[in-house]
């Protein structure tokens, strides 16, 4: 049976993907982020997985305005690193794990999350910078293969937190019955606080952000509560893509430990954070 | 006669608090967010850039938009449906970065909108 290991949360901005395609990391502006991700990326590279789920939202470069699903499963064999108008990153195609998509569409189908499922899908930096976050240099291909989940963060009205919270916990249980040995990982992208327009731009609620950080380890309820405009108020119009955070911890156990975290202001015009959870497990005592 | 929003940002700029791109405003921005989100290819960022008001004509831009599109009018693009994750691929063809854009949107240079950005960012309330 599958089993998830580790969940990671983490942001997803374009410029952290380009200082490491650029070889910025060690500039006085990316140094600080980059050794904040240090520790996890040790951890993560002893306990890969097999299989990373990766929960992200595309920006306006696979999903166009013709058709908006609100959740969505990758079902392909392979996913292309999307241009998104700068030519693409530098980084090896996206392997898909096909059978594990389609035992999620089933499941997920039978657990009442009625989503699109998508057969050609470019990846964007939503996908490919949290690939990059995990391994910063794979080389000729990544280290584990990929089923993408998208959500809808960007069109309003979004999924609501609560319901993020409820889709994880439907794929962490469709995720265990997968009939197959595969260890997997579920990440979850997006955030910290920010605001990309308008005249509240470049806004940053650092007090926000640290409650949450704490909160999706032990109290995940109380950001599930949270209404849509709850996050656009306090974390920007952009900072609703927290709520992709909700979906790993849902699919997780609800005994985790947190192996690491860390938080930084600026990357480029959001605050950026990372957070590693261990999954324990909710397992019965071994078999005989 | 200044209002809410101007006396909050201290007049320095014309943008609203906040833009949600929700289905009225998808549905009002549609051909200039498709115009913009066409420029992720390389062939019709060469016929934009050969004659843009041609290339708007085609997506069938509204008079105000593509006034808005041509004078890089980027608040305006906002109040006629523009989404953020568009418009900025037209900002990349322009070699503008998001700094560039929050610059804009609060009425600051860009020097000063990174300046903010480095020191914690920008507060309200």
């Amino acid at each position: 049976m599958a089993d998830i290991i580790w969940g990671l949360a983490t942001s997803h901005v374009p410029s952290i993907g380009a200082a490491m395609d650029n070889h910025k990391t060690e500039d006085p502006y990316w140094k600080p982020l980059f050794d904040g991700y240090a520790p996890a990326r040790r951890w993560m590279a002893e306990h890969p997985p097999d299989v990373a789920v990766i929960v992200y939202n595309d920006h306006a470069n696979s999903i166009d305005m013709d058709l908006v699903p609100t959740f969505a499963v990758g079902t392909a064999a392979a996913y292309d690193v999307a241009d998104e108008g700068w030519g693409r990153r530098p980084v090896p195609p996206v392997i898909g794990a096909p059978e594990l998509s389609e035992h999620l569409v089933r499941e997920l189908l039978d657990s009442s999350f009625d989503i699109a499922t998508c057969n050609r899908l470019d990846v964007d930096h939503g996908l490919t910078v949290p690939l990059s976050v995990y391994c910063p240099e794979p080389g000729d291909a990544w280290p584990c293969a990929v089923v993408p989940v998208l959500v809808n963060v960007i069109q309003s009205p979004q999924p609501t937190a609560a319901r993020c919270y409820e889709f994880g916990k439907a794929i962490g249980q469709a995720i265990r019955s997968f009939p197959q040995d595969t260890k997997v990982a579920v990440f979850g992208t997006g955030g910290m606080s920010h605001q990309l327009a308008g005249a509240r731009a470049g806004l940053i609620n650092e007090e926000f952000d640290r409650r949450f950080l704490q909160a999706i380890e032990n109290d995940p309820e109380s950001l599930a509560a949270l209404s849509r405009e709850d996050y656009v108020r306090e974390a920007g119009t952009e900072g609703i893509e927290m709520i992709m955070w909700l979906v790993m911890r849902g699919a997780m156990s609800e005994r985790i430990s947190r192996v690491h975290d860390t938080y930084h202001v600026p990357a480029s015009n959001t605050a950026a954070a990372l957070a590693l959870f261990q999954d324990l497990g909710d397992r019965e005592p071994a078999a005989v | 006669m200044v209002d809410a929003n101007e006396r909050r940002t201290e007049s320095r700029t014309k943008a609203r608090d906040d833009y949600l791109l929700d289905i009225e405003h998808a549905r009002r921005g549609y051909a200039l967010n498709r115009m913009c989100g066409s420029l992720m290819h390389a062939e019709n960022r060469s016929r934009f850039s050969a004659d843009e008001a041609a290339y708007c004509d085609e997506f069938g831009l509204s008079p105000e938009q593509k006034h808005a599109v041509l004078e890089r009018d980027w608040t305006a693009m906002m109040d006629l449906g523009g989404s953020i994750f568009y418009t900025f691929k037209l900002a990349m063809l322009d070699k503008k970065s998001m700094q560039y854009l929050g610059g804009v949107f609060t009425g600051m240079s860009t020097e000063e909108f990174i300046e903010a950005m480095q020191s914690g960012g920008r507060k309200f309330g």
